[in-house]
């Protein structure tokens, strides 16, 4: 029942966030902050990351093709698929929902804390959209996020591949060019632009509607996460069925 | 002027707010009072809308709240200022952008006129110099002072203050509470007061209104309030040594 209560609440907030605009010039402003704060200050850690994961992912399938009948250039079709299909997609935004769900839940929720959302409040303005429509607007940049993701990863394959001498770098160059559907790229962004909104808007809610003081803005923080991860986790399952199957 | 009839509110079936009804002259400062849980921020949240009420009306200058659009209350809203409790400054904003932020959301002023008006107002409040300061980085007094100057800025109708001067040294809290006052006075606002600080009901406590478990238990002026009878206000007045020491004294002829 509380869960359903959730739901519903949810969907109100996001009915709401839409209503009694803001300012447009202020709304500019905050659209970009939140782009440098959510999406530009999360490139470095991700693309790291990233970089490191390629690297895995081509050691990983090198160290399991034991076959001689295999064709070398499978490392780099298996770093591919794997970097487009899930990893960057879906493991990066896991890793996003912990870095900049917890920050947007712990930001919002002290503004509840401190009546600052309040003031909002009483001056007339709706916090819902000033607070959350610019994430959500910057999280629609969230793809670009991860187009360079994927090239950092594929980068990271390629260097621990060639460097690592477990492939050379024709092979794992036809192994990445070899069987690729450009649709696979398309239904990875299609994912994003969901992941990205599930970003903005559940971190959101659990700070928006969190009751107490700072103990709560944590637990309220670890909420978001773990809901976050469920819902990305679902829709992916549910996405991957409607375009892949 | 702000009505308020027959006020109810509920929360999980506990009446907190038992059917006030009081009145709020525009141009004075009237003050609610109370001992703690006896329902006071609750029906400030009433009258500002941030709770539904059970039952009742609140009528600001004719116009009942309850009836009014959502874009009508947004409007009557932009003419309300409030002094929070604990301030709730913009944390992410400095001093001035705090100010100005009211300015910049409702007017069209260009920032050289929202930088005067907000350097007025901070002179006026005594807090030029700060103006690049962030709000974590100046003292409790000059964060009430900064959300005061954050209140007004805009010239509002109407101002609400949640106990301006708790966790303030008594010089503090008369600055705030004299402020309060004179530009209650100049700009002839309505202006609402909780505080269960008697030496601000002394102060500024134009007409009062004493709260007791939800219920309206007496109304007057700071004048009345030392020679009313009513048991429940002279348990609250003199609960504070000092007042209880000036009544012996007073009882004793001095």
């Amino acid at each position: 029942m509380r869960f359903i209560r959730h739901i519903g609440r949810y969907m109100i907030m996001l009915f709401s966030v839409f209503r009694r605009p803001t300012k447009t010039s202020v709304l500019k402003e905050l659209i970009l902050k939140e782009t440098d704060d959510l999406i530009i200050g999360s490139l470095g850690i991700t693309a790291f990351i990233s970089l490191f994961m390629g690297a895995v992912v081509a050691l990983q399938t090198s160290l399991n093709l034991d076959n001689p009948l295999i064709p070398k250039s499978l490392i780099g079709f298996a770093t591919r698929q794997s970097i487009i299909l899930e990893f960057a997609p879906t493991f990066i935004s896991v890793i996003m929902a912990g870095k900049v769900g917890s920050f947007i839940t712990s930001s919002i929720g002290s503004m509840r804390v401190t009546e600052q959302i309040d003031a909002l409040e009483v001056m007339g303005i709706n916090p819902l959209n000033y607070l959350i429509f610019p994430k959500i607007i910057a999280l629609l940049f969230y793809p670009f996020l991860i187009a360079i993701i994927m090239f950092v990863g594929i980068g990271g394959g390629y260097l621990a591949s060639v460097y690592g001498n477990l492939v050379s770098s024709e092979d794992f160059i036809i192994g990445l060019q070899d069987s690729f559907i450009p649709w696979h790229v398309g239904y990875a962004f299609i994912k994003t632009m969901v992941f990205g909104l599930i970003l903005a808007t559940i971190p959101s809610y659990h700070g928006y509607y969190m009751e107490g003081g700072a103990l709560e803005v944590g637990k309220a923080s670890t909420t978001s996460f773990v809901w976050t991860c469920v819902a990305i986790i679902i829709s992916n399952y549910i996405l991957t069925q409607l375009l892949l199957s | 002027m702000i009505q308020v009839n027959d006020l109810r509110k509920s929360f999980g079936g506990e009446e907190v707010l038992k059917g006030i009804t009081a009145t709020f002259e525009k141009g004075k400062t009237n003050m609610i009072i109370g001992a703690s849980g006896s329902g006071k921020s609750v029906f400030l949240k009433n009258m500002l809308g941030l709770f539904e009420p059970d039952a009742g009306e609140i009528i600001y200058d004719g116009e009942p709240l309850h009836d009014m659009e959502i874009e009508r209350k947004s409007e009557l809203r932009k003419e309300m200022g409030m002094l929070f409790q604990h301030s709730a400054l913009f944390d992410s904003m400095t001093v001035e952008e705090n100010v100005m932020f009211p300015l910049r959301m409702f007017t069209k002023m260009k920032l050289p006129e929202r930088l005067a008006r907000a350097n007025e107002i901070l002179s006026r409040v005594n807090l030029i110099g700060l103006n690049k300061k962030m709000p974590s980085e100046i003292s409790g007094g000059q964060q009430k002072r900064v959300a005061l100057a954050r209140a007004v800025v805009n010239n509002p109708r109407f101002l609400f203050c949640d106990e301006p001067n708790s966790g303030l040294d008594p010089n503090t809290a008369t600055v705030i509470d004299q402020l309060i006052q004179e530009i209650t006075h100049e700009r002839k606002i309505t202006t609402v007061i909780i505080s269960h600080d008697m030496n601000s009901v002394m102060e500024i406590g134009e007409t009062i209104v004493f709260l007791k478990d939800g219920k309206l238990a007496w109304k007057g002026t700071n004048e009345e309030i030392f020679r009313t009878d009513n048991k429940a206000v002279t348990e609250f007045v003199y609960s504070s040594n000092l007042f209880h020491k000036v009544r012996i004294a007073q009882n004793k002829g001095f």
